[in-house]
Order: C-alpha cells, then structure tokens, then sequence
C-alpha cells in the first residue's frame, strides 16, 4: 500500500488446539507438519497465517464459523497464546512483551470492539466509555470528559446515564466503539461488530463505521462472516477457511479472480457492478479512437456511472486525479459486468 | 445386572420395592443379627475426636505467652492462643459497634484498664439518643433510596424502639454488622480463590456441602471450646453458618461472566488486579448480591441459636420467651428481628445499585449534605435527650435510651389472643393431634423403626443405582453406612421419618400450589412475593404460631416443618412453569392441545427438572425444620445435638450428629442432582 514499515505484520501464525499439541512441538523442535497434528487429534484454530497491514488500511477477515478468524483476532490483540509464528506490532515483538509492556500497548495503541457488545453491565454508558481511560489512571474529571466528548461522537448524547440493559443492540455497540476509541488508539480490532444487529441498523452502523473511519483513518481489522459487508468496507479482504487464509486481496480483485474454488462460492452472486470500478474494466485507448465527450474517474464504481455511458455512442474516456486519460470503457464491457457472468458471452 | 438395566424406569423401581419389602418381612428383628442392625462400629470416634481436639487445643505446640495478671510468662497452646486473639479481635468489633449504639465502658477500658474506668467517673461512653439512630438511619435510606425507603427503615426502628426492645435489637445489630461483612469478605475471598485455581475448587466443594447441610446446632460445641462462651462465638458461629453459600455465589457469579466482557477488560488495559476488582466482580454482582442477602438472613437466622452460646440480643430474648411459652412475647421479638432482617436487607441492596452523578458540580454544602443533615439531627437528639432528663425526672429518660421492655407492649394482647385461641379451638386440636399421633404418626414411626438395616440399604443404594448408575449407588451407600455404624441409626431413622413425613406433604402442597398459581399472571406473582417475604423470615420464627396453635409435641414440630419446607416447592414449581420457552407452548397450541393437555403434556415435563431442584431445597428446608424442632419437641438426632451442648465433652457428639444429618440430606441431595443434571441433558435444557 505504501512504503512505510507494516503497523500489523504476521508470519506463518498458527493457533493449534488439542492436548497433544505442547508434546508434540516438542518432539519436532517447533516444526509443524499439519497432517501429523491432525493425526494426533489437534485441531487448526490458525494455519500458518502471514500478511502485513499498514497504517490507516483496513483489512476484513472474512470466514464462516469455525474458519479461525475470531482467533486469528485474539492472537493478534494476545487474548489467546499464538502457538507458533511471529507477529509484529509497530514492528516490536508482540509474543516476546512482557505482562507490563502488553498492558501499556492495550493501553494506549489498541482498541476492540466485541461481537455481543461486552459492555459492563454494573455501569452507565457514561462510565463504561471512560473506564480505559480511568483504568490508565486518568482522573476522573479528565476521563469524563473525553467520555463525554465520545458520546457526541457517536450520537448518543443525551443517554449518558443509561446502563447497558437500557439501551438498544445499535445503541449498545455504539457505546462499543466509543469505548474502544476513548483512549485513541493507532489499532482498532473489531470482532463481527455488528453481526448482532438487524439488517436495516446494521447498515447504519456500516454507514457510521466508514464516516468515523473517515475521519480517524486508524489501522483496523475487522472481522466479519458476511461476504456483502466485507466488500462494502474493506481495504483487502482475507478469506479464511479452516483456518488457513485461502486468499488476500483488493475486494475487486477477488471479485474479479477469485484464487479457490471456495472463494469463488462467494463471488459468484455478487453484484459486479457494485464492487468493480472503471479502472478495472477499462481498455487501451487505441490511437485515434473518437472518445465521447462524457469523462468518468477512474475510481468510479461501475454502477454509478453505467447509465452515463450506456447513453453516448462512442467508448468513453477514463481520467486518473490528474484528468489524464489512462483508458476508455466501452458498451460491451460494461453490458458483460452488468447483465453477463460467462465469461464467453 | 446388564438385563435389569433394560427395563423401563417404573419397572425397575417397582422391583425394587419389592425386593424391599420381601426383605423387610423375611429378616427377624433381634439384637445380634447384623441383616437387622450393624454393630456400631465407630461409636468410639466421638470420644476420639474429642481427646484430639483438646489435645489441640490445649497441649500441642506450647509457646510462650506474656500473662499480665501473673505478671509472668507461661505457656500455652500455640492454637489456643491463635483464636483467642481472633476472638478478641471479633469481639472489640462487636463491643465498638454496641457501646456506639447503647453506650458503655469497655471499649474505653480496652485501651487503658479497669482501675482508669472505675477512678474516673466520667469516662463512660454515652449512648447515641435512640431517635438520632432512627433519624440518621432514615437519612441514609434516603440517600440511598429515596422517600419509600426512608419511611420504611424509619418505620421499623421505631416500632423497636417504642415498643422497648431497643437493647437487645441494637444489641443484635451490633452482633449482625460484624459477622455479615465478615462473612461477605471471607466468601467473596473464598470465592475468587475457588475460581482461580481448579484443587481449591474440588477440595472447597465438599467441605461447602457438608457445612451448607450440618445443622446449625452441631457447630456450636465446637465453637465454644476452640472460641469460647459468647458474643464472639455467637458471631463465628454464624460466620462458619453464613460463609458457604457466599463462596458458591461468587464462584457461580464469577463463572457466569461472558468471556468477552473478560477479553473486554483485558483489551481496555486492565492489569490483573483491575481486571478482578472492575470487571469480574460487579460483573457478577447480581449473584454476590444474593449471596449477600443470604448472608444478611442467615445472619438473623442464627440469632437465636447463637444465644445458645451466649450471644446477647434479641435471639436470647425469643429462646427465654419461648421456653417460657410467652407466645405473646416470642412474636413481638420475632417481628423486630425480621424488620431488622429486612432493612439491612434493603440497605444493602440499594447501596449496590446506587448512581454517580458525574456531570454535577456541587459545592462542599451539597456534596455532604447528608453528613449534615445527620448532624443536624445528632445535635437536635443530644439536646433532646437533655431535655429529657428534666421532663422525665428520675424516671426512664424516653428521649434517651428506653430500657427494655419499658416502651408500650402489646404482649397481653396477643398473649390474649393466644389463651382465646387455645380455648376456643384447643379442643378440636387437641382431638386432631391426638388422631395425627395415634393412627398416623405413631404407625410411620413404627415402620420405620421396623427396617431391617439391609433392606434399607437395599432401597437406597437401588434408587442411587436406578438414577446415576454404581457411581450414585456407592455414594448413597457411604453416606448410609456412616450411619448404620454409628450407635445413633434408630434416631436417624427418626429424624427421617419426620424429614420425609414433611417433605411429602410440602411437595404435595407446594407443586399443587404451584402448578394452580403458575396458571395466572397475577396469581404467578403474588405466589413468588410471597415466596419472597417468607424466606426472609429466620426458621424459627415458623415455631411460634405453630406452638400457639398446636402446643409443644411431635405435630407442632411436624407442622412448622410442613409451612417452612412448602416454600421453595411452591416458589420452584411456580419458577420451572413460567419458564417453560413461549415458543413450545405456541407449538403445543398450534397442534391443538387444551389447557389440561398443556399442563400435563408440555408445561410439567419440562419444568420438572427445576421442580426436582425445588424438592431438593424442601429436603434440605425440612431437614434444618426438624432439627431447630428439637427446641421444643423431638426425640431425634436433633434432641441429642441440643443435649450435646450442655455436655462437657460434647464437641465430637455435635460433630458426629451433625455429620450424619448432612449425610441424610447429601445422599438426597446427590440422588435429586443427578437426575435433574440427566433430565436437563435429555430435554436440552443445558
């Protein structure tokens, strides 16, 4: 994405369960031989993981139940011990910190955001949001303050001394994630935040999500087992099945050339013309080739600028940021993204 | 074995009855025949345990002690000088709290002597003026509660106070505002350990149960000869009593937590201590806060029983009375206890759930308006009392202190309404528990004297196999040969057959009722407030109406035992039917069932497990009954517990008594857990 050092950087993680696992790591020196694991009734929570993720880029884990993407997150955040592989926060060690280290990077760099809210049940909405802060000694004056500052944030002034229970599931996640940016943190976990939620809030939510994100432009990963929500949000999208990540890429390019069979499952009824932009069906523009007078940015999604280009005759020019021409879309491609899924159509 | 475990349940119960009763004709009642009745085998270990307890106590591990009276050095047991100094301790908190309340000198001579108290005329501490206590304690309520709870708390102090059982009350209260918080901290600690590390669970379990299920009796030599005569022991009595069912809440509490709250106070930079105390713990509150409602009443519940061991209060107060027979009397203390039981219990709970206002920004008036408003009050009180002296004269200064039995009684008129009860309807009752006695009670007794031992451990290690497989079966066979070794197997069968008596009838009562109430809302309320109220009355306080009623014998006990053990299978019938889930009754509706088909098909088979839970409670409820029954009739286990306080080696009697009445109760209640544990599993109730 760009040339500074990865915020979040994993090699080969794995997450092993089953008794047998301690004994035989041992046996192999730390080599992992997946079939014999298996043998052995060990189980694949994570299988040799790696990717990077840089600052201000948001990377979906998508994966259905059991795919080891919840745990794939709790390595990351150390909620869980990582049974082999290395991970790099910021470029430090994540597995070698000390209790006191670890404890001062939750502190100050990371934020998590829970499935079922996690929300404490004995405190107000007000108190809940500066508890990270009051856990790091910040006075209560302070804390409250800022807490008070996250509620407007997120929409919910007004509720500050409602407890949890008061509140709807929307309103309790939005508490949530105030919670989790109370203490501004560079990395932002968020664990199927909104997985809880009816269609239409979760929606919202999504709407909510990309404004804050926006805004703070932090380093997130977010977790997630719908496919439609991983397009509309991410950066890159890992899919993850049985623990292993099957493919990690741009949501258009996994769109576009899904690397499994599995993959593909998902891809196949996708709308294209919501995930694809011009960019990824333009053409050459062939020297003296008459271009409509009709322009369309290059990062411009397929179904905003369809109808546009249906209605000129001539193939219509595609302009980067700097208004340069860098292609052109014509009828064909674009009947084939909105109407056609064989490719020999 | 492997033929026998194919037929249906009924079937094999209807076998084993059978088997029973072929026993029970066949083996010949005679004194050396061991099918009839074992030898006792560990008659012995009470002596036993005795000459090691004192040896304990007084001889092992000397160490040298300072004895100022002597002026001189001289040894003694390092155990005895261990809980002496914890009853010294105990017992300053206790005397701290009394003297603050009722005045006194001892607090003073703690710190410096006798001869400084008795030289100085001036050095007593006075008494708060009861009306700055009643004030003081309403502001409190307000604060914590607003104006119900104020009027309510206000209410009930006065009534004490007015009706002139102030002393003993604040004497009582001292005694409860020791032992409870005592007992919270030691169960919360106990509990947090337990939830820590897996061995302390697996070893405090057991020791939880046998303690949760000993009666209350069985504790009290124990304590005196490790602790002492009084308050103090009163207080550790009820400690050891009121501490388990705090360390299974916490444990249940903490246990009950959702990881991801756990994962969420982790993330947001909890260290271990935060996380424990800021996330685990209020996460749980809901149960510590049962747990210390628990506490708070058995607390109370151990007023009277730890009078026996010389705690003063309102509990000493209601044992005079009652070996009195003043009934009138009995039920006026009985009345302040349970006010006092449930203003603490309010206290407590609204203090948990109170509010932080952060936005606001209040001076130093505002901030501590409360402390001046109670103040103010103390101030108002001091220069009432004052007054008082010159209206009252040399008589009781009523602004002050009011002595007790000085305020207004109402005893004649319930003594009166007692004597006009016993006349009108002795008769009729006495023809009843005449009838009761003779064709009822007498005949059970009987029978149950009439087991031959085999056939008893035939019929209960059966059930234990029928129901949890050899596992239960050899549980239930430990737990009864304890029993049969023992010299007291004729009294146990005693206390079981009035345990069982009761627990029939209370289930018979209590789930009818139950399943009748469960029909209507309304009623399904009323039934649980009930239920509710009940609870927070100390056991003993179901003996007084009994004994204005029905006397002091064998049906008094039984009927007591009846009303205290339809409780909890009134309260877990009523429980286990309103939560049937809403959408199988909606698919019993939609295959067309009636009300009656309902009940019968969908309701009752699935709530039965938690029924079953509710017997279990009645068990245990009509087992504890029977033993405080011993204060007025009995001739069971129970009545040699009581005897073996008075007995100069009773500590291993008590001990080995109680054990064998938590063995009762622990058989049934293993027997009832596992097949409720099954069932849930067989219905997916989880």
């Amino acid at each position: 994405m760009n040339d500074q050092s990865p915020v979040i950087k994993c090699e080969s993680v794995y997450k092993i369960f089953g008794e047998a696992t301690a004994k035989l790591l041992q046996e192999s020196n730390g080599a992992i031989d997946v079939e014999k694991f298996k043998a052995e009734g060990c189980i694949f929570g994570v299988n040799s993981a790696s990717f990077e993720v840089h600052k201000g880029e948001m990377l979906v884990v998508m994966g259905l139940s059991g795919s080891g993407k919840s745990t794939l997150l709790r390595c990351i955040s150390k909620l869980t011990d990582t049974t082999a592989g290395k991970i790099f926060i910021d470029g430090e060690d994540l597995l070698a910190m000390k209790p006191k280290e670890l404890i001062e990077l939750r502190r100050n760099k990371m934020g998590m955001v829970f499935q079922s809210f996690a929300l404490l049940p004995h405190k107000t909405v007000l108190e809940n949001i500066a508890f990270p802060l009051q856990v790091k000694g910040q006075s209560t004056k302070e804390s409250v303050e800022r807490a008070a500052a996250m509620i407007d944030l997120v929409d919910l002034s007004g509720r500050e001394n409602y407890y949890p229970r008061q509140l709807s599931g929307g309103q309790q996640q939005r508490v949530g994630i105030a919670r989790s940016l109370a203490v501004e943190p560079d990395i932002w976990f968020l664990d199927e935040p909104f997985s809880a939620l009816d269609p239409l809030i979760r929606r919202e939510m999504q709407d909510e999500f990309l404004r804050l994100q926006a805004m703070l432009q932090k380093t997130i990963l977010f977790v997630t087992h719908d496919f439609d929500e991983a397009l509309r949000l991410a950066d890159r999208i890992a899919i993850m099945k049985d623990g292993v990540i099957e493919q990690i890429d741009t949501p258009a390019n996994i769109v576009l050339n899904p690397a499994t069979e599995y993959v593909a499952k998902f891809t196949n009824d996708v709308p294209r013309e919501k995930v694809l932009s011009c960019v990824n069906l333009m053409e050459k523009a062939g020297k003296g080739v008459k271009v409509s007078s009709v322009r369309v940015s290059k990062d411009a999604i397929i179904e905003t600028v369809a109808e546009a280009i249906l209605n000129e005759t001539k193939p219509v020019p595609v302009v980067d940021e700097n208004d340069k021409m860098v292609g052109v879309l014509n009828h064909k491609s674009i009947i084939h993204t909105l109407f056609g899924k064989d490719e020999s159509a | 074995m492997v033929e026998l475990s194919k037929l249906s349940r009924p079937l094999q119960f209807a076998l084993l009855v059978g088997i029973f009763l072929v026993l029970c004709f066949t083996i010949p009642a005679s004194d050396g025949n061991y099918l009839w009745r074992l030898p006792s085998l560990i008659a012995g270990w009470p002596a036993a345990l005795n000459g090691s307890v004192e040896y304990m106590m007084f001889e092992w591990f000397p160490i040298e002690t300072y004895n100022p009276d002597i002026e001189d050095y001289e040894e003694s047991a390092f155990l005895k000088e261990i809980t002496r100094s914890f009853s010294g301790f105990i017992l300053f908190g206790i005397q701290f709290i009394r003297e603050l309340l009722l005045g006194g000198v001892k607090t003073i001579v703690a710190f410096t002597s006798w001869d400084f108290v008795s030289e100085n005329e001036w050095a007593v501490w006075p008494a708060l003026p009861w009306t700055v206590v009643v004030a003081g304690s309403m502001v409190l309520g307000y604060a914590l509660n607003g104006k119900g709870l104020a009027i309510f708390v206000g209410a009930a102090l006065a009534y004490i106070g007015i009706f002139g059982q102030w002393v003993p009350a604040m004497e009582t209260l001292s005694f409860v505002l020791i032992a409870a918080p005592v007992s919270v901290l030691l169960g919360v600690a106990f509990g947090i350990w337990a939830y820590k590390s897996k061995t302390t669970e697996a070893v405090l379990m057991p020791l939880l149960n046998v303690a949760q299920t000993m009666p209350h009796f069985s504790y009290l030599v124990p304590v005196t000869v490790f602790f002492g005569l009084g308050d103090h022991a009163g207080a550790i009595a009820t400690i050891i009593f009121a501490t388990p069912p705090m360390v299974r809440l916490t444990l249940l509490g903490l246990k009950g937590v959702s990881p991801e709250v756990q994962e969420a106070g982790v993330m947001n930079g909890c260290n271990k201590f935060q996380l424990l105390f800021k996330v685990m713990l209020p996460s749980a509150r809901q149960n510590i806060l049962v747990g210390v409602n628990q506490v708070i009443m058995q607390c109370l519940a151990m007023a009277v029983i730890a009078s026996l061991i010389g705690a003063k209060g309102l509990g000493f107060n209601l044992l005079l009375a009652l070996n009195q027979l003043r009934v009138g009397q009995a039920l006026e203390l009985g009345i302040c206890i349970v006010l006092i039981a449930i203003t603490l219990d309010k206290l407590s709970l609204s203090w948990a759930n109170k509010q932080i206002d952060y936005f606001a920004d209040h001076g130093f008036v505002e901030r501590h308006k409360y402390s001046l408003i109670v103040l103010g009050f103390l101030g108002v009180g001091i220069v009432l009392a004052y007054l008082g002296t010159f209206i009252f004269g040399d008589k009781i200064n009523y602004f002050y202190l009011i002595p007790h039995n000085k305020g207004i009684t109402t005893e004649w008129f319930w003594q009166a309404g007692v004597d006009w009860m016993v006349d009108t309807w002795q008769p009729p009752i006495k023809l009843f528990t005449a009838w009761l006695f003779v064709n009822f009670l007498t005949p059970m007794k009987n029978a149950y004297l009439a087991m031959p031992v085999l056939a008893t451990f035939v019929l209960f290690m059966g059930i234990g196999y029928i129901v949890g497989g050899i596992r239960s079966a050899l549980t239930v066979g430990a737990f009864t040969l304890f029993l049969a070794l023992t010299e007291w197997w004729d009294r146990a069968l005693i206390t079981l057959y009035m345990a069982t008596v009761g627990v029939v009838i209370s289930v018979i009562i209590g789930t009818s009722m139950g399943v009748l109430c469960a029909q209507n809302e309304r009623a399904t309320n009323v039934a649980l407030r009930i239920c509710d109220t009940l609870q927070t009355f100390p056991s003993f306080i179901y003996l007084i109406p009994v004994m204005m009623l029905f006397g002091v014998n064998d049906s008094a006990v039984l009927i007591a035992v009846i009303i205290y053990a339809t409780i909890p299978a009134l309260r877990y019938t009523v429980e286990g039917l309103i939560n049937v889930p809403q959408a199988l009754q909606d698919a019993g509706s939609m295959s067309g069932v009636n009300r009656t088909q309902r009940l019968l098909n969908i309701e009752i088979p699935l709530a039965i497990p938690h029924m079953m839970l509710g017997i279990n409670q009645t068990v245990i409820f009509a087992l504890f009954m029977v033993m405080i029954g011993a204060l007025i009739a009995t001739d069971d286990l129970g009545q040699l517990i009581l005897k073996s306080l008075s007995d100069q080696n009773g500590i291993g009697n008590g001990l080995m008594l109680g054990l064998c009445v938590a063995f009762i109760g622990l058989a049934v209640d293993h027997i009832i857990q596992t097949w409720a544990k099954d069932r849930r599993a067989a219905l997916g109730l989880g």
